[in-house]
């Protein structure tokens, strides 16, 4: 896997980047959000969670949001990880 | 019955249109994979429309995902799209009756267990496409509709788009020709002015009087319009209205025939009637003036 970005930074929107670690490293979320104090825990949860039914349990995901919504969030995130896993990622 | 008056246009790789689709009050909310997403943003518009079709209220509108065409991926799409519950799927550049068969049998491929079938809408854009439209449009059962994409259909001819449209109306009335004889729907090219609200009232208003049942749009401004010039006045339903009840009562009294207004009432002018009573009762529209 390489890293690989998906989303925009367009109003509704989610710019992703998830950057590979190595074995053992765990998952490490960075969230930039214009609504971090009210859904800050919540953008973090759609994360976690997308990324564990993907079984992926070794990555850094950088997000940058400007007011996603939870379908918007995993679906950039999906798009990201094919990306990371095809063609050795996009970024 | 489903009433497609309007059929909106909705890019797939769009997150804050995808998700306020349902607004603009559309009959059909077509969310587009082909001509409004970025080569390199296919991947990404099928995830996110998968997710809208999942996750997004589109309220009452008619959900309808645009593929792109079975040489640009368009299998793909389908594997995609169609276990996430769209209505119908939109080809785009329908050239033949195989083609259709094999997208219906992609769709009954990728279909869940009791899903609700999903249906098939062909986009006529191209000459060759409208020289097949009658069998285009009994290619298959899950076909039930007829587009026309004029754009690519005038470009195609080498001809020369006009506000007029006198250069599409052969293929206008050839779409709904077909669409008729195979008694589906037949929806008309959109106008592709987004600023001129006159010109769709009227290339609506002429769209309807040629047979077309509703017309696709490429900006919310244009539902309404649209809406308007499709919708049963309240004359149109009044004559309904005198025809039904001129026929029961023809009926009553041992009669096959009647006639209203001086013209006599055969199946075609019944069935016309009783199409418009329909409609006027899906869309809640008052009785009409008799």
């Amino acid at each position: 896997m390489k890293t690989a970005q998906a989303g925009t930074l367009e109003s509704s929107d989610i710019l992703i980047t998830v950057v590979p670690q190595e074995a053992g490293s765990g998952i490490r979320i960075e969230i930039d959000s214009i609504v971090s104090l009210q859904y800050g825990e919540a953008i973090q949860a759609v994360i976690a969670d997308t990324l564990a039914e993907a079984g992926v349990a070794d990555m850094l995901v950088k997000a940058m949001d400007r007011g996603a919504l939870d379908c918007t969030i995993k679906a950039r995130l999906m798009t990201a990880l094919d990306r990371a896993r095809a063609n050795g990622g996009n970024v | 019955m489903t009433i497609r008056r309007s059929m909106l246009f909705i890019p797939g790789n769009n997150p804050g249109m995808l998700q306020n689709g349902g607004v603009f009050g559309a009959d059909s909310v077509i969310l587009d994979l082909e001509d409004a997403v970025a080569p390199t943003e296919k991947d990404a518009a099928r995830r996110l429309v998968s997710m809208a079709l999942i996750h997004a209220d589109f309220g009452k509108s008619e959900k309808v995902v645009r593929i792109n065409p079975l040489d640009c991926n368009g299998s793909v799409d389908i594997a995609a799209i169609v276990p996430c519950r769209p209505d119908a799927i939109l080809l785009p550049k329908a050239q033949t009756a195989a083609e259709i068969r094999d997208v219906a049998a992609q769709i009954a491929a990728a279909e869940a267990e009791g899903q609700e079938p999903v249906k098939i809408i062909a986009l006529i854009e191209t000459p060759r496409g409208l020289a097949n439209a009658l069998e285009i449009a009994e290619a298959h059962p899950r076909v039930v509709g007829l587009a026309l994409g004029a754009e690519d259909y005038t470009a195609g001819l080498g001809a020369t788009r006009s506000k007029e449209g006198g250069e599409i109306l052969t293929a206008r009335m050839l779409l709904v020709n077909a669409a008729s004889a195979a008694g589906i729907d037949v929806i008309d090219t959109p106008f592709t002015d987004a600023a001129d609200d006159e010109g769709v009232a009227e290339d609506s208003v002429l769209a309807r009087k040629l047979g077309f049942k509703g017309k696709l749009a490429i900006n919310p401004r244009q539902v309404d319009v649209i809406h308007e010039a499709f919708s049963p006045s309240s004359k149109e339903i009044g004559w309904a209205e005198r025809v039904i009840e001129a026929l029961a009562q023809a009926e009553a009294q041992g009669s096959g025939v009647c006639s209203v207004d001086g013209k006599m009432v055969d199946a075609p002018i019944a069935n016309r009637a009783r199409r418009t009573l329909e409609v006027a009762k899906i869309l809640g529209l008052k009785m009409g003036d008799k």
